[in-house]
C-alpha cells in the first residue's frame, strides 16, 4: 500500500485529504485517487493524462522522471507526494 | 439590474463594478487571489461565467445563476489525443502539446440553447451545447493543412481570443487568432476560410507578409447593425473591412495605430474607439499620457480623447479583452496591466477613474 498526500494548496480548490492505496506506480497511484475523487484529476494531470507542467510528484522523497505517462515505480508503503513546483509562481 | 454591472478580471480576482461615469465604484470581488482572465454574461439568462486560470493546476471554467453569491465549477474544453501518425511541430521544432493551455475567447451561440463558443490556446475552437458542462473541439479548424503553421503571438502558442457570431446568421462565426489570422465559417463550422485579403505583416519575410496564417489580429469585432462591417486591431495597426471581410483596409491613426482592444459602437458601424500605446517596440503611452482613439466615420479621423486620463507619468497597458462598450452605446470602460481602471458615460469625452490600486487587469466586460 502506498500513502499519496496532496499539497496543501489544492485543498483550496478540491478536498483531496492523504489517502491510502493499493499501486504499483505513481499512475496507478494517482488513477486510485482520481476514482474517489474525480474532480481532483484535471487539477494535477492534464486531459492526456501527463503531470502538469508546474506540478511535481516525490516518491519517497525523489522527484519522479516520468512526468508523461507517470511510471515511476512506487515501493511497497511508499510515500507518493503531489507538489506544486516553485517554477509556477 | 444587471444593465449596469460591469466585470473586471484580474491576476487576483474578478470584479464587480456598479454604476456608471462618476458613481461608478467596485462593489464586489470573486475569486480573490485567483487569475480571472475572462468573463461572459450569457444574456439569455444571466448566467456570469469566469475563467480561472490556476497556473499550477490549470484552467477552469466557473458560472454564476444568482449573480455571484454562489459559484460552481463547469467542464474546461479537452484536446483529444494527437494520433502517431500526425505531425505537428510548433515554431519552436517541438511537438505541440495537444492540451488546453488557456481560454483566450468565450461568447454565446445563439443557434443553441446553452450553447456557448470558446477559444483556447493552442488553437483550437470549442462548442458547447450544455453552458459549458462539456466542449467538443471544432476538427474541422484543428484539422485544417493550415493551423499547425500557426505561430505564437504574446504566448508560445497560439490563441483564438475573438469569436464574431454573425447576427444575420448564426451559422456563421469569425475567429481571429494571434498569430494565425481571420477566419470564418459559413456553415456552423464544418468548412473554415481564412480572410486576411489586405492584411500586411512585417515580422515576417517580405515574401510571406500577406500570407493569412502570418497575420496578427490582437482583436476583431464584428458591427451588430451593419454586419458586412468588421474592424481590426492589428499588432501593425488597425484595419477595418466593410464588405464583409472580402478585404480589409488599413487606417492610420494617431498619436499611434499600436495596440491591442478595439471597442465598436452597437449601432453605429462607423464609431470606434482604440487604446493606442506608443508602437510595438515601446508597449507604454506615448509621453506617458493615456489616451482613447476614437472614430465616428469609419477610420477616415480619429479623435484623441484624454479628459479625465491621466496626462503624465502612466505607463498603462490595456489589454485586448480590456475595453468594452456597453449596449447603449453611452459608456465604456477599460482597465490596464497597471491596475487602473476608467468609465465613461458619455462614449469618451469625459472619463473617470474608478480604481487605481486593482490587480493587473485582463478583462473589463459590460454584464
Amino acid at each position: 500500500m502506498a500513502r499519496v498526500v496532496f499539497t496543501r494548496n489544492l485543498q483550496r480548490h478540491v478536498e483531496c485529504p492523504p489517502v491510502t492505496v493499493d499501486a504499483g506506480t505513481v499512475g496507478d497511484a494517482l488513477s486510485r485517487v482520481f476514482a474517489e475523487v474525480p474532480h481532483l484529476k484535471g487539477y494535477v494531470v492534464d486531459e492526456q493524462g501527463s503531470l502538469r507542467k508546474h506540478m511535481v510528484v516525490f516518491v519517497d522523497g525523489e522527484q519522479i522522471s516520468d512526468r508523461r505517462h507517470l511510471t515511476d515505480t512506487v515501493p511497497e508503503n511508499g510515500e507518493v507526494y503531489v507538489m506544486q513546483a516553485l517554477s509556477g509562481g | 439590474m444587471s444593465d449596469s454591472l460591469l466585470h473586471v478580471g484580474t491576476r487576483k480576482g474578478l470584479f464587480v463594478v456598479e454604476g456608471a461615469g462618476a458613481d461608478a465604484s467596485v462593489v464586489d470581488a470573486h475569486f480573490v487571489g485567483d487569475n480571472v482572465n475572462l468573463t461572459l454574461t450569457d444574456g439569455r439568462d444571466g448566467t456570469w461565467y469566469a475563467v480561472l486560470d490556476h497556473g499550477h493546476f490549470g484552467t477552469k471554467l466557473h458560472r454564476s445563476t444568482d449573480q455571484g453569491a454562489s459559484w460552481e465549477e463547469v467542464g474546461v474544453p479537452e484536446y483529444p489525443p494527437k494520433p502517431d501518425d500526425v505531425v505537428d511541430i510548433d515554431m519552436w521544432g517541438r511537438e505541440r502539446e495537444w492540451a488546453l493551455g488557456g481560454i483566450w475567447a468565450l461568447e454565446v451561440d445563439p443557434a443553441t440553447g446553452g450553447g456557448l463558443w470558446c477559444g483556447t490556446t493552442p488553437g483550437g475552437l470549442f462548442h458547447s451545447a450544455d453552458r459549458g458542462r462539456s466542449w467538443v473541439l471544432i476538427d474541422s479548424l484543428w484539422n485544417h493543412e493550415v493551423r499547425p503553421r500557426w505561430n505564437g503571438g504574446g504566448l508560445d502558442q497560439p490563441a483564438i481570443h475573438s469569436i464574431c457570431v454573425d447576427p444575420r446568421d448564426a451559422a456563421s462565426v469569425t475567429v481571429a487568432v494571434s498569430s494565425g489570422g481571420v477566419w470564418r465559417t459559413l456553415d456552423g463550422g464544418a468548412s473554415w476560410n481564412p480572410h486576411t485579403n489586405g492584411m500586411v505583416a512585417a515580422y515576417v519575410p517580405p515574401e510571406q507578409a500577406e500570407d493569412p496564417e502570418n497575420q496578427d489580429p490582437h482583436c476583431v469585432v464584428q458591427s451588430q447593425t451593419r454586419p458586412e462591417v468588421f474592424w481590426c486591431q492589428h499588432h501593425m495597426g488597425i484595419w477595418r473591412s466593410d464588405n464583409d471581410l472580402e478585404s480589409w483596409v488599413e487606417l492610420h491613426a494617431k498619436p499611434s495605430s499600436f495596440g491591442f482592444a478595439v471597442a465598436v459602437h452597437p449601432d453605429d458601424a462607423d464609431t470606434a474607439w482604440f487604446v493606442p500605446s506608443h508602437s510595438d517596440q515601446k508597449r507604454a503611452p506615448i509621453d506617458g499620457s493615456v489616451v482613447v482613439n476614437r472614430t465616428r466615420d469609419g477610420g477616415a479621423e480619429f479623435e484623441t480623447l484624454r479628459k479625465g486620463l491621466p496626462q503624465s507619468n502612466a505607463y498603462d497597458l490595456v489589454l485586448r479583452h480590456a475595453l468594452d462598450i456597453a449596449d447603449d452605446g453611452e459608456r465604456l470602460a477599460f482597465g490596464s496591466t497597471t491596475g487602473n481602471l476608467w468609465v465613461t458615460d458619455d462614449q469618451g469625452d469625459r472619463w473617470h477613474t474608478v480604481a487605481q490600486h486593482l490587480p493587473p487587469i485582463y478583462s473589463v466586460r459590460y454584464a
